[in-house]
């Protein structure tokens, strides 16, 4: 049996999507389903034409163009005008942050303490929050999440598919990097360190010479900061330091460098500035988003380094950064889509929310692109993916299809 | 000898703007989407004095010999966007000591230099509505500017009526963000409410007896700041421009303008699609702003992109706007396009980001729609306006430029880098080097 089901809607046959759905909530726990495309942006080569992908058992199984690809009589056929690899978003703090906004549903960051390596995500993160099907409707498939740019070292984040009841059934990476923030960010004040930036850096110094202590008296107590921070140090777990302004951007490489650290440059609204600081140090960027709001240590942001980044070869992704009111969370669907104003085409825009985020959070060997072998994430849209008036149509996560809603 | 030069300088810069106000300009061979009436393919646009004198077909079209011809092949030209609600110019509004306060007026908090002013420009902003905060029943009066360029103080970017009045409206809020529950502050709806409908009833015994003193300076009540402005909202005059996120607090909203008899326009409304028939029965036009996701505070977890589609179905006049900070003026016609994303029409998106937006302001008489007679306030960009791949190349307000993504100075404003957020620079001819905003 082969049941063709098409996801090519347009705006205004709602309804009949609508019927479509039913159908494919009864098809989202098939094992194997085909994805055809009349464009397929594999991420690992040029566009297919007419490209088929078969998924068996979350993963997928081949790929190519129709012609290359038969379809097997047991698989059920999804279409759709356009197919990416499922979206990755390399800085997030949904999951922990909530769409609420109510002190109950934001644990992005605790405020006891300006460092606090040993707060793990996993122990935070709401597989069911409402922003995670948000984003997931629109395509991306998996988070970096964990806590928040607001304190010296707001502890560690993780990685998650967007899909699962569950912190255990989303978890991919349960601790993936430890959250530093350098400047205005995790600035305190009335006295309450750290009250500058050379203080943030003393103390974040302090702390790394301490934890290469750890450990090497035996019988030592245990202590949850300085273990975390030994990963560190043995290059076990990379910072992820979030610095806007150049000099702060600066200090990250000098005490990476002080201490043979690996960090990732987050935020990073100067890197325009020190371009070939940042090549040098041989670091990745997480970079702002395109639309983040300039003012403050961000008045410098140029919706234009991303195009530049690329240009020095420096690897970097796009991110949705942090909110802290309306709207709650950005998405890296629309932050890409804002890099072809500035200079960039549309497959390296997509490329830095797909296989250059897999790339930048290790990822690359199981997803970020479409590819044998890979788990089986998929977005699917009626058009092309960044333009305004395009809907995302389908998701896919492990091979199921976990939304259907025309958004 | 260098006054001598600043003073000859002088003489030719008055002598050449005087010439320039004579020269007309006209913009050929655009795609030209008026607004009112069809888009025209191949379109000019003639300007002389601010003005559009004439609009059509440039097929066969000759002009005069002093006429200023800008090719504009291959582009497309719409009129300047019309933001009904921002923030931008630093502006402040109300202050803590207390929920209504009709009296503040945002004109005494501007300032006309500020970088985010400039952004608007480069967003294709050539009116905005600046409004105070949404922190209070009522913040105080909002101001409509006209976002001419190397504006210094805020008088450069008035718009006057034809009483000579400067024109704007007042914000009033309900909903949360102007419940405190500390003195003097609403700590529910019902008590929002009472309080504003309280405050409206003195302006109305305050505007009865203003009547009964039929001119009678000795029978005039005492000037009271604030209860002047509620006239001016009783008399019509000023268009109340009010923040509502939630369904029923909308309705409040049309409540209170049905007791009154005020002008409304309904700013935000989240949750207009729960009640876009009954806001369409009343009457009231709707600025609607479409934000990447739902949430961040209670009231706008049902804020849906539909909104635009659903109150353009319902017959409501539907604007825009960019509350920016919340979003980047220069993201503005991104908005109309997730409203077509979402299902309205692309006619009514555009319309709604200029002329409905003209309406509500109460300034469609003059601009919002490329028109013999109206203000040549017109945007030219590289494509289709509800494309994220076409990028707005000029802004023109009052027949002059304003913007020119080709300039390095403006590309910084549009882009953003070292030193985009800094105010405007002011020129002055006459001293070495740049003063950098001193007169």
């Amino acid at each position: 049996m082969k049941a063709e089901i098409s996801l090519s809607g347009t705006t205004g046959r709602f309804a009949a999507q609508a019927a479509i759905l039913v159908l494919l909530l009864a098809c989202a726990s098939f094992a194997q389903i085909a994805v055809k495309g009349e464009t397929v942006y594999t991420m690992d080569g040029r566009a297919i034409k007419d490209g088929v992908i078969l998924t068996n058992n979350g993963k997928i199984e081949a790929v190519g163009t129709a012609a290359n690809v038969r379809i097997p009589p047991n698989y059920k056929v999804v279409t759709a005008r356009i197919v990416t690899p499922g979206l990755i978003d390399a800085h997030s703090v949904i999951g922990l942050a909530g769409y609420l906004n109510q002190p109950h549903d934001q644990m992005q960051v605790e405020e006891s303490s300006p460092m606090q390596p040993e707060l793990r995500a996993i122990d935070a993160y709401n597989a069911r929050e409402e922003l995670i099907s948000w984003v997931r409707s629109l395509g991306v498939t998996m988070i970096h999440t964990g806590h928040a740019p607001a304190a010296l070292i707001s502890g560690q984040t993780m990685i998650a598919k967007t899909t699962g009841d569950s912190v255990e059934e989303a978890t991919v990476v349960p601790t993936a990097m430890v959250a530093v923030t350098i400047g205005q960010g995790s600035m305190n004040s009335g006295g309450k360190p750290p009250g500058t930036s050379a203080k943030q850096a003393a103390m974040l110094r302090e702390m790394l010479i301490k934890a290469s202590g750890y450990g090497k008296k035996e019988d030592a107590a245990r202590d949850l900061k300085l273990e975390i921070m030994k990963k560190v140090l043995e290059k076990e777990l990379p910072l992820l330091v979030t610095a806007h302004r150049a000099t702060d951007i600066m200090t990250a490489i000098r005490i990476a460098k002080e201490f043979d650290i690996k960090i990732v440059i987050d935020g990073a609204s100067d890197a325009h500035m020190v371009l070939e600081e940042i090549k040098e140090s041989g670091f990745s960027v997480i970079l702002h988003p395109t639309m983040y709001r300039a003012g403050g240590e961000t008045e410098n942001l140029s919706m234009a380094t991303a195009s530049k980044l690329k240009a020095a070869g420096i690897p970097f992704a796009i991110q949705s950064g942090y909110e802290t009111y309306v709207p709650k969370t950005r998405v890296v669907l629309f932050e890409a889509a804002a890099l072809v104003k500035f200079g960039m085409s549309m497959e390296d825009a997509l490329r830095t929310v797909t296989i250059d985020a897999a790339k930048i959070l290790g990822m690359d060997g199981r997803t970020g692109s479409i590819a044998v072998g890979k788990d089986a994430d998929l977005a699917m849209f009626d058009g092309d993916p960044l333009e305004y008036s395009t809907h995302c149509i389908g998701t896919m996560i492990d091979g199921k299809l976990v939304s259907t809603q025309i958004r | 000898m260098k006054r001598y030069l600043c003073v000859l300088s002088a003489v030719v810069i008055l002598v050449s703007s005087a010439a320039a106000q004579e020269m007309r300009t006209a913009f050929v061979g655009a795609k030209i989407i008026p607004i009112v009436g069809q888009p025209i393919e191949n379109g000019f646009i003639l300007v002389h004095n601010g003005k559009i004198i004439d609009i059509g077909n440039a097929a066969g079209r000759s002009f005069t010999a002093d006429t200023v011809i800008i090719d504009v092949k291959g582009k497309v030209i719409m009129p300047g966007l019309v933001d009904t609600h921002s923030h931008i110019g630093e502006v402040a509004g109300a202050d803590g000591s207390g929920p209504i306060q009709p009296e503040i007026r945002t004109l005494d908090s501007i300032n006309a230099r500020a970088s985010s002013i400039q952004r608007a420009q480069a967003g294709g902003i050539t009116v905005a509505n600046i409004m105070p905060g949404s922190g209070h029943l009522d913040s105080g009066q909002t101001l409509y500017v006209k976002l001419r360029d190397g504006a210094k103080k805020i008088d450069d970017i008035l718009i006057y009526d034809s009483d000579g009045r400067y024109m704007g409206g007042i914000k009033f809020a309900n909903g949360t963000n102007s419940i405190r529950s500390s003195g003097g502050w609403p700590g529910t709806r019902a008590k929002s409410a009472a309080l504003v409908r309280e405050r409206f009833i003195k302006a109305q015994e305050y505007k009865a007896k203003i009547e009964k003193a039929a001119g009678d300076p000795d029978k005039m009540p005492a000037r009271d700041l604030a209860l002047e402005t509620l006239v001016e909202v009783l008399e019509g005059k000023r268009v109340v421009h009010h923040h509502t996120h939630r369904h029923d607090d909308i309705l409040t909203v049309l409540r209170l303008q049905k007791e009154f008899g005020f002008r409304v326009v309904l700013q935000h409304v989240s949750e207009a699609w729960k009640v876009a028939d009954e806001i369409a029965a009343a009457g009231v036009p709707s600025s609607i702003i479409l934000v990447d996701a739902p949430g961040g505070k209670l009231e706008t977890t049902d804020i849906k992109w539909l909104n635009g589609a659903a109150l353009e179905k319902a017959g409501a006049l539907v604007g825009f706007h960019t509350d920016d900070y919340i979003t980047d003026s220069r993201y503005f016609l991104r908005q109309a396009g997730f409203a077509v994303r979402a299902g309205m029409s692309r006619e009514m998106a555009l319309y709604g980001m200029t002329m409905a937006g003209a309406k509500m302001l109460d300034l469609d008489d003059r601009l919002g729609s490329l028109e013999k007679g109206k203000d040549a306030d017109i945007i030219i960009l590289s494509g289709d306006p509800l494309s994220v791949y076409t990028n707005i190349l000029e802004t023109w307000v009052d027949g002059k430029k304003v913007f020119d993504r080709s300039n390095a100075e403006d590309y910084l404003i549009a882009v953003g880098g070292y030193g985009a957020g800094n105010d405007r620079l002011i020129h002055i001819d006459c001293f070495d080097g740049d003063l950098g905003g001193g007169e």
